[in-house]
């Protein structure tokens, strides 16, 4: 059966029968320190030689010019501009979580450090801790403020802390937490990205066999076997693989000149795509080249535990800062897709964002679907049967 | 703006209402369009109030085009005459028999070319056949449809060989052949039914609202659209006197696919019946109805008289037709505009904890 009911807390190996005992690997973006430099954009495309989407075009969407994920767009950056008033909402709706009484993903996240001191990895980011996997300490601060074998836990603050304040804020409050944001404005950015699901719909509904799972919990397109068929992007609860046009990247020539002669086909044509985790990168061990690109370390990648680990620890330090609007996306494995492999830490709605507020993979209602058409076969026969017997009579 | 005199005389302006007020079920919302005096017509659903990233889509329609919509007809009707081919062969009614099988084959080709086309890489068709694969409605159909048309090949092929009077360069393969007409017939009669709502199924498990919403009805209703259409060839290519069981089958499917549409959709979300009920697939829909019924009244009552048996099978294959292209587009249209995925989610997100599941929402606090 190809739906794996791959927990993210068990070990990948016993629940898959797979050879390979790697740990499942992983994103954790924390939007909270992202500055919105798509370097991560950029580092996508050229390490996966992905065409241009389509002809330039301005959105009208802030300083978001691409969209959103697609076949040629495996790392989107949102932007998003909001007044005072709707800080103070999402302030409020993260706050509802809490008094939700939202269950704690895994071991309650010990938050033993007070703010000015704690940090996002802080002590329990190993040192092996998958190859550059960009823990948030491990950037400039460590090697300014602390002797990296102390972490960061040095007491003017953080480095995940300053990452992001170097680019998107301006000065220190009281107690030496940043101050991320204006009293009355802020900008959003978070980088998107496939989410590599526990349960994964695209990999379920594929007739082919092409979607298959690594041995390091991801889900990857095999290009010489994928036939386009197209199900996978409808059965994504996130809107993420896409079929690549077998359009032609031209190109950029005069206003109305004919297009060049040295027009380039376009690779993968006809063919769905998405990101795959760079896992020609990661079977080197070596880093997804968007995180290894992100100069505030606000996409960090490893193995999934330490990523959920850090998550945690991230968003509890900014809860005692008071920016109650913190919260996890696709940390809980009781979620309608199991999990994700990219955790994400966002600062509002995820509809803000441009994502799903309680995806479902389409594959769990599939047995009542069985079913129904079961019933529905049985009653076409027994009509056509009907008609034979009682109809002639007629 | 205006510097009239007589500004002073207006009411002052109403504060922009604002659209981004969210945990708040549609249902309680004010009816954005108006309606209160009469002046418009009354939103059937109230203007939902959901955030969404500068209005773009969440999920992805899948790149089908209206190949495939083409497709859920033929397969559909391919199916169902082979259910009336096999009745017509048991029973000794040869007109419905041959023209049941021919229009098996022939509609069945036709789906298959429409797939393959719509492919990103037609010349992989083939690797559908690499996994069986129980999770993927496509991997099914796929073997559906490649076992379908295999037996109503042959049992086409017998049916040629007959109509040419055994004129088909098979050698000593004739036996062999005829020989093979019984369990043929038997295996694409049984397999139409799969042949004939197994797409129901493939529309039904994707995250496309409006098509996942419909998954525990739409088989029935494409059960339904499948026999009336079937029904509706037979009378349209076979003399009277060997449809009456056509007619039968034909009108309990449009019984079949009215009871089974209503009921399918007071069980969807009301927010996301609206791709079906406006634009160009609401008109679809709504014509497709009417020629059903009309269809199936003819079918009913003038069904022995050539003309009007014709003209009744026409009207329902087109109403046939039009149901696949109306669901089909419908739910395409239901990805465009974010609220078809949010707001339902919404809801049912609110409902749970309303309940007091807390426990399994994909955003959490820590």
């Amino acid at each position: 059966m190809s739906t794996d009911r791959m927990t993210p807390t068990s070990a990948f190996a016993d629940d898959t029968h797979w050879e390979h005992p790697h740990p499942r690997r992983g994103f954790f973006t924390d939007t909270s320190i992202c500055i919105g430099c798509k370097a991560c954009e950029v580092a996508c495309k050229e390490w996966n030689r992905n065409p241009v989407d389509s002809d330039y075009e301005i959105l009208g969407s802030s300083y978001d010019n691409t969209g959103g994920l697609g076949a040629d767009t495996w790392r989107h950056v949102a932007f998003i501009e909001q007044s005072q008033e709707r800080i103070e909402e999402a302030r409020e709706s993260g706050r509802a979580l809490v008094n939700l009484g939202m269950p704690r993903v895994g071991p309650p996240a010990p938050s033993p450090a007070p703010a000015s001191t704690g940090c996002a990895c802080g002590p329990a980011a190993p040192a092996d801790d998958a190859a550059g996997s960009g823990c948030a300490c491990s950037g400039p601060s460590s090697a300014t403020t602390a002797p990296a074998t102390a972490g960061c836990g040095s007491a003017d603050g953080c480095g995940c802390s300053s990452g992001g304040a170097g680019g998107a804020a301006a000065g220190t409050a009281e107690g030496g937490s940043p101050v991320l944001d204006t009293p009355d404005f802020r900008w959003l950015m978070s980088s998107d990205v496939c989410k590599h699901c526990t349960h994964a719909g695209c990999l379920d509904v594929c007739p082919t066999g092409a979607l298959f799972r690594t041995e390091f919990g991801t889900v990857v397109v095999q290009e010489d076997i994928c036939n386009g068929c197209g199900t996978c992007v409808a059965g994504c609860p996130f809107g993420v693989i896409e079929r690549r046009d077998d359009g032609l990247v031209e190109p950029k020539t005069q206003r109305g000149t004919p297009p060049m002669p040295d027009t380039v086909k376009v690779p993968q044509d006809g063919i769905a795509q998405k990101c795959t985790l760079c896992y020609d990168r990661m079977k080197e061990d070596q880093t997804p080249a968007c995180a290894q690109a992100c100069p505030t370390t606000s996409i960090k990648y490893g193995e999934r535990e330490t990523m959920l680990e850090s998550a945690q620890q991230r968003v509890a330090q900014l809860h005692e800062q008071g920016r109650t609007e913190a919260r996890l996306y696709g940390a809980n494995p009781k979620d309608g897709v199991g999990g994700t492999g990219s955790i994400f830490l966002l600062l509002d709605e995820p509809e803000v964002y441009g994502l799903p507020p309680d995806p479902r993979v389409p594959t769990a209602d599939l047995p009542r679907m069985y079913r129904r058409a079961g019933a529905a076969v049985l009653g076409m026969l027994a009509l056509g049967a009907a008609a034979f017997t009682v109809g002639d009579r007629r | 703006m205006s510097v009239s005199p007589y500004d002073s005389y207006r009411p002052p302006e109403e504060p922009r209402r604002r659209r981004r007020r969210r945990n708040r079920p549609p249902g309680g919302g004010a009816f954005r369009r108006g309606g209160g005096d009469g002046s418009r017509e009354v939103a059937m659903v109230p203007e939902p109030e959901f955030t969404s990233y500068y209005g773009r889509p969440i999920v992805k329609a899948p790149p089908w085009d209206s190949k495939i919509a083409t497709y859920l007809f033929l397969g559909g009707l391919s199916g169902g005459s082979a259910i009336l081919a096999l009745g017509g062969y048991l029973t000794d009614r040869s007109a419905l028999r041959r023209n049941g099988r021919l229009a098996a084959l022939t509609a069945a080709g036709l789906g298959g070319v429409a797939l393959v086309a719509d492919l990103g890489r037609p010349e992989r068709f083939l690797h559908m056949m690499r996994t069986f694969k129980p999770t993927s409605p496509m991997s099914m159909g796929s073997w559906v449809l490649a076992t379908f048309s295999t037996n109503a090949g042959v049992a086409a092929a017998v049916e040629v060989d007959r109509m040419t009077g055994e004129r088909l360069p098979l050698g000593p393969l004739r036996p062999v052949l005829h020989a093979a007409e019984l369990p043929t017939s038997v295996a694409a009669g049984l397999l139409g039914a799969p042949m004939a709502t197994y797409t129901a199924m493939l529309l039904s498990d994707t995250s496309v609202p409006t098509w996942h919403e419909m998954h525990g009805h739409l088989a029935f209703v494409f059960a339904s659209s499948a026999s009336l259409a079937s029904g509706g060839l037979m009378m349209l290519t076979s003399p009277v006197s060997q449809t009456a069981p056509a007619r039968f089958f034909a009108v309990a499917g449009v019984a079949g696919e009215l009871v089974a549409m209503r009921v399918m959709k007071n069980a969807m979300d009301p927010l996301t019946v609206e791709p079906l009920e406006q634009g160009r697939p609401g008109t679809w829909l709504e014509w497709s109805e009417r020629l059903s019924i009309a269809g199936g009244l003819g079918a009913l009552l003038g069904g022995r008289r050539r003309w009007v048996a014709a003209a009744s099978g026409a009207a329902l294959m087109a109403s046939s037709a039009l149901t696949r292209f109306g669901v089909f587009w419908g739910g395409k249209e239901s990805v465009k505009d974010p609220k078809y995925t949010v707001v339902p989610q919404r809801n049912r997100l609110e409902k749970r904890r309303a309940a007091g599941i807390t426990d399994d929402s994909i955003t959490t606090a820590g």
